[in-house]
């Protein structure tokens, strides 16, 4: 503190700690003070606010443990947000080691510049475009039914649908961390296992991938929370048998009309998020300095 | 070459055609898709080449005005978080390793917060203060995650400052607030320009967050979500286009100053 003092006198420096006060305080904890308060209420009619009913309580937080359905879509939300973030892997992984590890400059560059031009694109057209490909009567089917791999349209908005916008959502997300980290491997040192008698499979999973761990977790710490979070891909690549967690709590605020039960509900996806960053980053040992990189 | 290499060249080739196909053949399908006459976005069956759906986006008074909502939006949420932003790199970078680390910590959790509780935790903060939805608590969601990348962004760049700077700078007797006016903040302009162009893309493209704070405002990313769910035609393709075109040229622009400028300061945009 004293040296933000000394470097920018008094004014600027209290004008610098008052902006960054009314951020974190006013526009981060807050919020988020508001929802946990919030989400311990019960809902109930103005007129009994403050009164014998109004006591905190984690009635909210139970209803949904005991709500079996809304149960069910919150652990197919955890797991299918942890495959979404596999998957997501297993489609980068093989670019980002080339990208680091093989390709000339130039071709870097080319390969960058074209994979953060679908990035630029904002989601919800991301997933719109999947929304078109995916159609029943849509060029994916025509195009397999032409091939005679299927012989009647499937109907791929689901599970299938969600899964597939998402990973295409958040490619760059995991492909970018894993291609810093990979970057910084010493050919050398895949040279050396090579020269060891090392298969191909065997170097990536006792080099490449110990050395890509801290971005790799990046990776799949972001994506996950990202799939978990997401409302646009599950509402417009779902179907009924396919809810997301993040529908059923818009649906409390916008349609159920009960916002504590619903602010309940996304403090329990906050804790979810948090838990899972900080456990993934612990396991893997890296900093969250080394993250927001 | 043994015939395993050949089988591995093989398998290679496969996967970068697949990865490729997989990152544009959606987006040159809905692209291509505008100039169908189908009145549900697709190529195929190919019922006639047309341009009428530029003409039907053109003619859409909801579209127009989501968009001016989206620019409003943008125009705010840029004047909130580059002033902020900035403080906070500079408080973060003055406090000591200890702390700073801490600070860190507090700073980027906005962006580990999904997007959706960042939207619901302001709108009922702000319903208590007597404040429903719409643009202003838009602004105020979207600024306060957009303001990390921007704390990110000018905390990069002032890791290449070099203090002596400043020193003389005092020592021929400007005062501190000519030095921040004249030396830092020429110095962080690079960054600052960066972060602005970052936090419009973000704002616009932002959807998960604004779903919640919106009222009944109609920015246009909610705009199009909602035109796929009540009747989605090949104008919101058009819309697509359109913006694929100016990001491919933005990006290839972009590369070529970046190219031109050959690390002259500038900062690459990192996400």
């Amino acid at each position: 503190m004293s040296e933000l003092y000394r470097r920018f006198g008094g004014g600027l420096g209290t004008l610098f700690l008052a902006l960054v006060g009314v951020w974190l305080a006013g526009m981060v904890l807050a919020p988020n003070v508001m929802m946990i308060d919030y989400a311990l209420r019960p809902n109930l009619p103005p007129s009994q606010l403050g009164g014998p009913e109004d006591v905190y309580s984690l009635d909210n937080i139970l209803y949904l443990a005991n709500e079996g359905v809304h149960r069910a879509i919150f652990f197919k939300t955890v797991w299918a947000s942890a495959l979404v973030a596999f998957i997501t892997f297993l489609v980068c992984y093989p670019m980002a080691f080339w990208l680091a590890q093989h390709a000339t400059v130039n071709q870097t560059a080319v390969v960058l510049l074209a994979l953060t031009i679908p990035f630029w694109i904002n989601e919800v057209l991301r997933t719109l475009a999947w929304y078109i490909l995916l159609a029943f009567r849509g060029p994916l089917n025509a195009f397999l039914l032409s091939l005679g791999i299927i012989d009647e349209p499937v109907r791929w908005y689901g599970d299938g649908g969600v899964l597939a916008g998402m990973t295409y959502a958040y490619i760059l997300f995991m492909l970018f961390p894993i291609y810093n980290a990979i970057e910084s491997l010493d050919k050398s040192q895949i040279e050396a296992a090579r020269d060891l008698g090392a298969s191909t499979w065997r170097i990536h999973w006792r080099v490449v991938i110990p050395h890509a761990k801290a971005g790799i977790a990046t990776g799949c710490v972001f994506t996950f929370m990202l799939a978990a979070g997401s409302y646009v891909a599950p509402a417009l690549l779902g179907a009924p048998g396919s809810r997301w967690f993040t529908e059923i709590i818009y649906n409390w605020f916008f349609e159920g009309g009960d916002w504590n039960r619903g602010a309940a509900y996304a403090l329990v996806l906050l804790v979810l998020c948090l838990a899972v960053v900080l456990v993934t980053l612990r396991i893997a040992r890296v900093s969250l300095t080394e993250v927001a990189k | 070459m043994s015939a395993a290499d050949r089988i591995a060249r093989a398998l290679f080739g496969f996967y970068m055609v697949a990865f490729f196909l997989y990152l544009f053949a959606p987006l040159a399908i809905m692209g291509i898709a505008t100039f169908n006459t189908s009145r549900f976005p697709t190529v195929t069956p190919w019922r006639g080449t047309t341009l009428q759906w530029f003409d039907a986006l053109w003619s859409d008074s909801g579209m127009w005005q989501s968009l001016w909502t989206s620019f409003i939006v943008a125009f705010f949420v840029v004047i909130t978080v580059l002033p902020i932003g900035t403080a906070a790199a500079l408080v973060l970078t003055s406090l000591h390793a200890r702390a700073r680390s801490f600070m860190y910590a507090v700073m980027v959790s906005p962006l580990l917060t999904p997007g959706v509780v960042i939207g619901i935790a302001t709108l009922v903060l702000w319903r208590q203060l007597g404040v429903g939805g719409g643009v202003f608590l838009i602004v105020v969601a979207q600024a306060s995650f957009i303001i990390c990348y921007v704390m990110l962004m000018i905390t990069a760049r002032l890791q290449r400052f070099d203090p002596t700077q400043e020193e003389a700078a005092l020592g021929l007797g400007a005062s501190k607030f000519m030095v921040f006016r004249r030396v830092l903040l020429p110095f962080l302009k690079p960054a600052l320009i960066a972060a602005g162009f970052l936090a419009v893309l973000q704002s616009i493209e932002n959807y998960n967050t604004t779903l919640f704070v919106r009222g009944f405002d109609t920015p246009l990313t909610v705009y199009i979500a909602t035109k796929v769910r009540t009747g989605l035609t090949p104008a919101v393709n058009a819309l697509a286009l359109i913006m694929i075109a100016i990001t491919v040229f933005g990006a290839i622009a972009y590369e070529i100053a970046r190219r031109r400028g050959a690390d002259g300061g500038g900062v690459a945009v990192q996400l």
